[in-house]
């Protein structure tokens, strides 16, 4: 196997808060492969957007990170801030979870995605606008030309997340973070949004990293899929491997949070009780286990790390790892 | 947009007709009797009434009212009792005084507190944004009267750079006129930026929080065109509300400092109608300089509207 192109090496972030120090991303290790799509997932709060943020380099000031981000052998924590303005927006793009948000009110779609070309590839201002329109033609918007001379509020939710998409695509990044892309969209346009995706993805051969809480939306389409909880990676294994045989009971219980049809009407879901520990005050032991129905005086005592199971590439961090024979929705 | 700006118009009539009715009742409520104000106190009463049966003034107050604004609505808002001058006339003759001080005034304020607003908002809580806050309030708590001495004091009679007091029409001596503007236009500039400085400083600080601002950092946009293009514009909205409000009050003339730098302007022209008890030009001008405002106010949504586009399609 080549050198991967994205390697996060023991990340962690922490934030002060008035109450303490908050520990957002608890040393984290993770790596991606060139073209290829790595899932996290986890319920509000785990951690997973801060370390899309880390990877960006988008923390909030007041933020300290350590650790290496390694991207395409350049060390993006260390980087200078003009070489690393030189690789956002060209090699390593971004797709924010909330469209109304994340795209300006007061510029027009032609400017927002005309200004990102522009900035990276030696294109006039023609060649910029036929771009601009290819691009969004290739996320399926319908009539791109008039669409440049409109805002973002003239476009409905799924168009602005096309739009943001089309503007991540514009210089043919390596790699792609979509952080909760359709968690803000309706459920209708959630499937063609992973499509879409999922399609690019393909087409120019980037590598993408799907951050979300729903197991569904990595079910089948990352290649490997990490699962956080409380700031650290719990379980980490190619997808496949990971619904065959989950080891991790919060993997399990996110699974079974998820409504299935099957079951028949007005049956409570098995929500995850509790709540997620205080990230300001770290747990002594498995930071799950107040939650776990599995948990030992073990688990309360000691933090387990992650280890290797028989199958190679799956890790779990867990004392009383479960094993589950069966496969999804069984 | 063209129904916008109908809409806008039109929601402007009520606040006129109310400003007409406000100005005239101030000018007729005030204690005295004008007709005495004109003939004085050695009048007989048979002359005071005789007077005040020429001017009406014997005819129920909504009558008057009626009748003057009439006449306003005709262009004719009376004449001075005193030089015989229309209120038209003595207001064309004031005014581009004080339009020209309030243009160089406002101008000089936005040029020193938009960019250091910019700046502060850059690097919120560093040294230099720290700095200014406290300069601007520090400035904010100076009166303009004071200001003025200090700047005629190091300008013109230390330095001799700029003349202290007087003025010469800009069609006469285009530089000394700019001369004469300096000072006033300067001292009433440090009491705008302090303003302009915090409101669009907050602002800027709000939208850089924004996801629009994260995602333009992600594009590898250069830091000049985060602050200048996607930044700028989304939050100046308070800043051009903060700008009208000062350019309607500055058209009214500044009393103080017009008054010190020896300016014929607005304010000079009121305060004299004042001392005089000149009531017919003092009615005329305080509607004229309301209007003014509030035609300022109209300019001032419409910018809204070119600033940001969802106001333009009626979104916000």
């Amino acid at each position: 196997m080549s050198a991967p192109l994205l390697s996060i090496e023991d990340v962690a972030v922490e934030l002060p808060t008035p109450r303490g120090n908050l520990r957002a991303v608890d040393h984290v290790d993770l790596s991606l492969q060139a073209g290829r799509t790595l899932g996290i997932v986890g319920e509000s709060g785990c951690g997973k957007t801060m370390l899309s943020r880390a990877v960006l380099q988008l923390l909030p000031k007041k933020a300290k990170l350590t650790g290496r981000v390694m991207f395409d052998g350049e060390d993006l924590v260390r980087l200078e801030p003009e070489s690393l303005r030189r690789l956002r927006g060209r090699d390593l793009a971004v797709v924010f979870q909330d469209p109304m948000t994340s795209l300006n009110p007061v510029l027009t779609i032609g400017t927002q995605l005309m200004e990102t070309i522009q900035e990276h590839l030696e294109l006039d201002a023609p060649a910029a606008k036929a771009r601009s329109i290819e691009l969004l033609a290739a996320v399926g918007i319908p009539a791109p030309e008039q669409r440049l001379a409109q805002y973002p509020h003239q476009c409905s939710g799924g168009m602005r997340q096309r739009i943001a998409i089309a503007i991540a695509l514009s210089c043919e990044p390596k790699l792609l973070i979509a952080d909760e892309p359709t968690t803000a969209l309706d459920v209708t346009i959630q499937a063609q949004i992973l499509d879409l995706l999922a399609r690019e993805q393909r087409r120019r051969h980037m590598a993408m990293i799907i951050i979300t809480h729903d197991l569904g939306v990595v079910a089948g389409r990352a290649d490997e899929v990490a699962v956080m909880y409380a700031g650290r990676v719990v379980e980490r294994a190619p997808t496949q491997a990971l619904f065959k045989r989950m080891h991790m009971p919060y993997t399990e219980a996110l699974l079974a949070a998820i409504p299935k049809l099957e079951t028949a009407p007005h049956t409570p879901l098995p929500a995850i009780s509790g709540r997620p520990p205080d990230p300001t005050r770290p747990l002594k032991g498995c930071s799950f286990a107040p939650r776990c129905h599995y948990a030992t005086g073990r688990c309360h005592e000691a933090k387990p790390v992650l280890t290797s199971a028989e199958m190679r590439g799956h890790l779990y961090a867990c004392f009383h790892p479960i094993r589950m024979t069966e496969g999804i929705g069984a | 947009m063209l129904n916008f700006v109908v809409r806008r118009l039109l929601g402007m009539l009520p606040v006129l007709l109310a400003v007409s009715l406000l100005t005239f009742l101030i000018a007729s409520l005030l204690p005295g009797d004008l007709a005495l104000v004109i003939l004085g106190d050695q009048a007989t009463p048979e002359n005071v009434a005789a007077l005040r049966r020429d001017m009406g003034l014997d005819q129920p107050l909504w009558w008057r009212y009626l009748s003057w604004l009439g006449h306003v609505l005709q262009g004719d808002l009376g004449r001075s009792f005193r030089t015989g001058q229309t209120v038209l006339q003595a207001v064309a003759e004031r005014i581009p005084v004080s339009l020209q001080l309030m243009l160089m005034a406002e101008f000089i304020g936005l040029l020193i507190g938009v960019p250091i607003a910019i700046a502060c908002a850059a690097r919120a809580g560093g040294a230099f944004d720290r700095f200014m806050t406290g300069s601007a309030f520090a400035m904010l708590s100076m009166p303009s009267f004071l200001v003025a001495i200090l700047l005629i004091y190091l300008f013109a009679v230390e330095l001799r750079w700029l003349p202290a007091t007087g003025y010469v029409p800009f069609t006469e001596a285009p530089l000394a006129n700019l001369r004469f503007f300096v000072l006033p236009a300067l001292t009433l500039a440090l009491a705008e930026w302090p303003g302009i400085m915090r409101v669009l400083r907050s602002d800027m600080i709000a939208t850089l929080q924004e996801d629009y601002i994260a995602l333009a950092k992600a594009k590898g946009l250069k830091p000049s065109r985060i602050l200048f293009v996607h930044a700028l514009k989304p939050s100046s909205l308070t800043l051009v509300t903060v700008t009208g409000i000062n350019i309607g009050r500055l058209l009214g003339g500044t009393l103080i400092v017009e008054s010190i730098f020896a300016l014929p302007g607005i304010g000079r022209l009121l305060v004299g109608a004042i001392y005089t008890r000149d009531l017919v030009i003092l009615q005329g001008v305080v509607l004229l300089v309301a209007c003014g405002f509030v035609i300022v106010n109209f300019i001032v949504d419409m910018l809204y509207a070119v600033l940001d586009p969802r106001i333009r399609h009626g979104h916000a």
